[in-house]
């Protein structure tokens, strides 16, 4: 009994990871600009990546440990390398879409001018 | 049809779509961004893989694959950044 709850538990974090994963490349089409494609390409895949691989432990118990180290890992890196890239793509000129007035150009042009 | 095979298409769907992003992405950056979403679903899609074939072994290789494309995003912001 108990193992067929954790069957039924694993299939949904599975579905519910896909579809998420799947709303994510969605996103990375459809969106505009890089920064909303930043956006929606990673807080959604971090969720569904780790959705999918929480779903495999529960219907592999004796897998759980490994598997928890590894969506623990995703959390902690994916969102980290986000932020790598939307800094450096800002610094190295990318405009925001529809931009209306740009402030990071006067702070970018001070911290040129001190070096 | 397998219930996990409907959850390797769904995988293979965000990949392919992720795909064509960086296949026609018009700046740099968003095929960095593109190339760190796969490494993600390309994880996910090894943890996977490795409960349909029951091998416990592509579980450590999907942890190493997921540190290094940590690792080649954040040299790939550093070059684009200008400060390698």
């Amino acid at each position: 009994m108990f193992l067929t709850v954790m069957t039924y538990m694993g299939y949904l974090l599975l579905f519910i990871g896909c579809f998420f994963l799947v709303v994510s490349a969605i996103g990375i089409l459809r969106m505009p600009d890089l920064y909303n494609r930043l956006q929606a390409g990673t807080k959604a895949s971090t969720l569904g990546a780790m959705c999918t691989i929480m779903g495999i432990g529960f219907l592999h118990p004796a897998w759980w440990v490994k598997c928890f180290l590894l969506s623990l890992f995703i959390l902690m890196t994916n969102p980290l390398s986000s932020s790598v890239l939307a800094r450096a793509s800002l610094r190295s000129g990318v405009k925001p879409y529809k931009l209306v007035v740009n402030e990071c150009e006067r702070y970018l042009n001070e911290e040129k001018g001190d070096n | 049809m397998n219930i996990i095979d409907v959850v390797i298409l769904l995988i293979g769907v965000s990949l392919f779509a992720s795909f064509i992003r960086f296949l026609k992405g018009p700046t740099m950056s968003d095929r960095a961004m593109a190339l760190d979403f796969m490494s993600v679903v390309v994880v996910s899609l090894m943890v996977v893989l490795s409960f349909v074939f029951d091998r416990s072994i592509y579980l450590d290789v999907a942890m190493v694959y997921a540190l290094i494309g940590f690792v080649g995003t954040v040299i790939i912001g550093r070059y684009l950044e200008g400060g390698l």
